[in-house]
This record gives C-alpha cells, structure tokens and sequence, in this order.
C-alpha cells in the first residue's frame, strides 16, 4: 500500500512537468499578450513592463526560469493583478470553490445515494420510477439552464433567496444545489444499479436465508458493494465538482478559483493561467489517487499493482 | 420463494430467442423495438434532426435578419418563440442552432470514434509492452484537466468552429480507446480469430476485418452517449462566449443571452433550454435502450 502511493507520487512528477511544458508554450503561442489592451500604452511603459516581468528575454530563457521558480513552489507574479503573486490569488480564491464544492458534494451524495438505494430496494415501484425519471432529467439537463431556471424562479420570482453574489448562507444555497443536482442524479443512477446487481447475488440470498434482518442484509452487506460504482465515479466527479465550477460561478457572481481561471485566460495573464492549471491538475491526480485507495479497501479483490 | 426467481427469468428468455434462429442484430432490434421510450426517442431525434438540416429552407426568416420593430416580444403569430433584444427571430435561431449541435454531435464523435477505436485495437491487439505503455498514457491524459485545456485552447486560437469540433473530439476518445481495447483483448483468445492467424492473414485483416465487427455492439452504444457529451460541452463553449460566434446562432449561445435577461423575457431562456435539454434526455435514451438491446456492460471496463 505504501509503495501503491509512493509510486503514484513518483509517477506525478513527469505529468506534472509535462503539463506545465505544454501550458508555458501553448499560452505564448497564443496571440497577443498580458499588455495588450485596447487603450495603448506607451511604448517606453510597455517595453518597461515587459522587462520587469521578464518578457523580453528568450522564450528559452523565460521556461527555464519558470520552471526553477516552479521547483521552488513558486508560480511567479500574477501579470494582471499587480503586486499578487499567483499563490496568493489561488489561495485566496481556492476556498471559495473548495466550499462551493463541498456542499454541492454533499447535495450529490446526500440526494443521489439515498434516492439510489432507495429505488433499488423498491424496484419497479412508483418511488422507484419518480426517483429515476428525475434522475434522468437532472443528468439531462445542463447546469447552465439550471441555474438560470432556479434564479428565475426562487430568487426572481418568489424572492426566497439573492439571485448572486456570496455573502450570507442564503446566497449558497442555489450554487450549491445547481452544481450538486447532475453529480446527484449520476449518483443516483449508480447506486440503483449497483444496488440492484448485489441485492440478486448469492450471497445477499444466504444471508436472508441464515435468517439476518433486512436491515442488517442491506446495511453490513449489500451496502459495501453495491456502492463500488458510485465510488469508481466519485474520483473524476469530486475532481470536476471542485474545479469545475466555472459555470456555476459565472452565473451566481460566486469570487471562487474558476472564474479567476476564464478571466486570467482572457487577460492572458500566462503565469495565472499556468498556475491554475498546475493546481487544477495536482488537485485531480491526488483526489484519483484517494478514490483508488478506497476502493481498494471496499473491494479486497482487486489488489495494489 | 417468488422473489428470489423473478430476477432470474430476464436471464432465461434470450436463450428462448436465441433458439428461434435470430442473428444478435435481429435480436437487438426486436428489444429495441419494444422499449417504447427509445423508440420515441429515436422519432423525436429524427425530427430535430430533419428540421435543422432544413433550417436553411423551413425557417420562416434568416438567423441574422434582425425586426428593429418587434425586439424582445413574446411568442406570437409570425414569431412562435418570440423574438431575441436584436428582433431576430427566435424558432429561426433555433432551428439554426440545432445545425450547429447536430453537426458538432456527429464530426466531434466522429473523431473521438476514429482515435479511439483504432487506438483501442491497436493496444489490445499488440498487448504486452504496447498495451502497457499505451494504456498507461491514456491513465495520465485521463488525469489531466480536459475541459480547461479546451477552454484554453478556445480561448487562445480564435474560436474557430474547426478547432472546437478537433478539440473536442480529442477530449472523448479516451474511454472509446479503454472499451475497445477491453473487447478486443477478450477476443484475442477465440478460436476464429486463432483460424484466422493460422491461415496466415495479416495482422491488420485480422483487427479490421475479424476483430472490430465483433465489437461494434459496444461502439455503437458508447458513440450514442458520446454525442450528448459532446453536444452539451459545445453549448458549454458556447454559453461561455468561447464556442460558436454571433451572428451564428447556438443553443449554448442561445442560452447565454436568454440567461442575460431572464427577468423580462424568460421566453429567450426557456425555449432553448428545453430543446437542448430535451435532445439530450432522447439522446441517453436512446443510449441506455441500445446497451440494453445489444446488451453489453461497457461500464464494466
């Protein structure tokens, strides 16, 4: 298990500096630059900022010198927001997505496993095909027309709650459901299924036949391994549930990691933009990472390479 | 007693079938034929689809013509869905619209088709250090962050629809490559796939002519969910301003601009926000009855 990890760190490595390599050269082939704007700056001024940030050099030049900082754990000074250095911009947006994540997690797992399990236990009943034509509905339709759908009508039209912004916990309330209802219905869908296929199994039947409640045949056992699918996906979704909030912090207004990411994009702020997707990458490689481990321990057939 | 054999009968009946004589094609088309909701589906993504390909030809106006007279109003007669703030017609955009996702649907999966399944064959033809070194590296894209280095991309080399239909393909081929691998590897082992080596055929007959008819069952149904998938990121890109362009029309930017000004004209939001979402909801589907009816647990691999 400790080799397991340790060589999935190892492996990061080169990913890891292939990923930043790529960016660094995609980012400035790119047309026109942090300082191009559409009000001209003098070209004394220009020449000087590009000097202080380095730009003038060799392009060579400059990727060696990102790369050593970047061993260093340094990503470099933000180009757009002058005097922030890219760390601090991430780690003071980060945990804006971080929570925004959390609670649509939350929604997700809460809704999706219990409306799963559920289904499973009552198939076929009217419980069962509501739940999942929900379900079908919440994978259907995307988070950009939910999340105006929602304003429309719980901030705009019934006044329960601030169509945006991130203030009290009232404004949290949309986001959160916005971005956690796919994840939820996803979830739900695999739990069914997942639930189902181990309800049918032998063993579920010998424990019903050695005269176990029902409750405990679903709890100690059915619930272990019916919900390996719903694991297998949480890697990738836990990962595109926190960074990939874009969306949902576009349309509420949310000051969280993603929206830094498009605008710095746009501005071609390069070393933001190389930045986040560093972060966005370890981030993922790491949550992957946890998401093998259990299931590992949920499932003691398959074994660490 | 009764409870433990009902799961038991699904099992039993495709033998019956299989006795009848059926080939899997004709099996698979009679189950589909009986799930009524991918039938309907499948109706409904007909129409859709007719009505975009002849948008140029049905649509009552010219998805730029603008009625400086009529902007912003509701649904009437003359413009059933209304009309946008630019008096452009809105049924009209749509139908143009659904040009634009029908064809990144089709080009998008197309190219995640042709990646994906020549290099799924290839690894799980070759296997050993091919297979390793193959399937490791799609292990290591899969963990990259995808959908931002199509945002990046979009963003830096000017949204050109092109681009979008290459980068997205480009994104959707891993799975395609893992599946059909997986079946392909399984096959290795049978005996007509043996007779055809031992006839001495080439490697490259062997994988296009045997091998890959044997695993179009799960193609077809991954592609099927693969368009929806692709579809939902070019509205995506194009909600984000990074897709398609104005004057073009998009139901991404569609959606984007009824989204802007839901509070006085909720018409520009809800139209083509059920039309993608009601594309979508038939495309899955369509894909969940395919599976069932071709029966293959592509989720397995």
């Amino acid at each position: 298990m400790f080799r397991f990890i340790a060589k999935r760190f190892l492996e990061m490595i080169p990913v890891l500096f292939i990923i930043a390599t790529i960016t660094f050269f995609m980012v400035r082939l790119a047309p026109g630059g942090p300082f191009t704007t559409e009000k001209s700056i003098p070209p004394e001024i220009q020449k000087k900022l590009e000097a202080f940030y380095g730009l003038n050099r060799p392009l060579f030049q400059q990727y060696l010198d990102y790369m050593g900082n970047l061993l260093k754990g340094d990503l470099g000074p933000s180009f757009k927001y002058a005097t922030w250095s890219v760390n601090e911009l991430i780690w003071s947006a980060f945990p804006v997505s971080l929570e925004l994540g959390c609670y649509g997690l939350a929604i997700a797992l809460i809704l999706g496993l219990g409306a799963g399990v559920v289904a499973s236990l009552r198939q076929n009943s009217a419980l069962d095909h509501i739940s999942m034509s929900l379900a079908m509905v919440g994978i259907c339709v995307p988070t950009f027309v939910l999340g105006p759908l929602l304003i429309l009508m719980f901030g705009l039209g019934l006044g329960w709650v601030n169509a945006s912004g991130w203030d009290s916990w009232r404004d949290r309330i949309l986001p959160s459901l916005t971005l956690g209802f796919f994840y939820a219905a996803y979830i739900a869908r695999l739990a069914r299924g997942g639930m189902l296929e181990i309800l049918n199994q032998e063993f579920i039947r010998t424990a019903r036949a050695k005269g176990a409640s029902r409750q405990r045949v679903i709890l100690k056992h059915a619930l272990k391994g019916g919900l390996l699918p719903v694991v297998s996906f949480l890697g990738p979704a836990v990962a595109d549930i926190i960074t990939g909030s874009f969306v949902v912090e576009t349309i509420f207004q949310v000051p969280g990691l993603g929206r830094f990411f498009v605008t710095a994009a746009f501005n071609r702020d390069y070393t933001m933009v190389i930045g986040t997707v560093l972060f966005y990458a370890v981030l993922i490689i790491l949550l992957n990472l946890v998401v093998d481990v259990v299931q590992v321990w949920l499932n003691p057939r398959l074994r660490f390479e | 007693m009764q409870e433990t054999m009902a799961p038991l009968l699904p099992q039993a009946t495709p033998l019956v079938e299989a006795e009848a004589g059926t080939s899997l094609w004709q099996d698979a088309w009679h189950r589909l034929r009986k799930n009524r909701m991918a039938v309907a589906s499948a109706v409904i993504l007909a129409v859709l689809s007719l009505l975009s390909v002849l948008a140029p030809w049905i649509a009552p106006y010219s998805y730029e013509e603008q009625n400086l007279a009529l902007r912003a109003v509701p649904p009437q007669s003359g413009h059933w869905l209304g009309t946008d703030a630019l008096g452009r017609d809105q049924l009209t955009r749509l139908l143009y619209g659904g040009r634009v996702s029908l064809m990144v649907g089709i080009v998008a999966t197309g190219v995640a088709l042709v990646i994906g399944v020549t290099y799924g064959a290839i690894s799980g033809f070759y296997g050993g250090m091919v297979d390793v070194v193959m399937m490791r590296t799609v292990d290591i894209i899969y963990a990259l962050p995808f959908t931002i280095f199509v945002i990046l991309l979009m963003v830096f080399f000017g949204r050109d629809i092109r681009l979008m239909f290459v980068a997205i393909g480009a994104v959707e081929w891993l799975t395609m490559a893992r599946i059909v691998r997986g079946q392909v590897q399984s096959l290795q082992k049978q005996e007509f796939i043996e007779a055809a080596r031992a006839l001495g055929m080439r490697q490259r007959r062997i994988i296009f002519v045997h091998m890959l008819p044997n695993v179009l069952g799960p193609i077809i149904v991954y592609a099927t969910l693969t368009v929806p998938a692709v579809m939902l990121l070019e509205a995506f890109l194009s909600f984000l301003g990074l897709g398609v362009q104005p004057p073009m029309s998009s139901w991404g930017l569609m959606i984007k601009d009824g989204a802007d000004r839901m509070e006085e004209c909720p018409w520009l939001l809800v139209a083509p926000g059920v039309t993608l979402a009601l594309t979508l909801f038939c495309l899955n589907f369509l894909g969940d009855g395919l599976r069932d009816a071709l029966d293959v647990r592509t989720s397995k691999d």
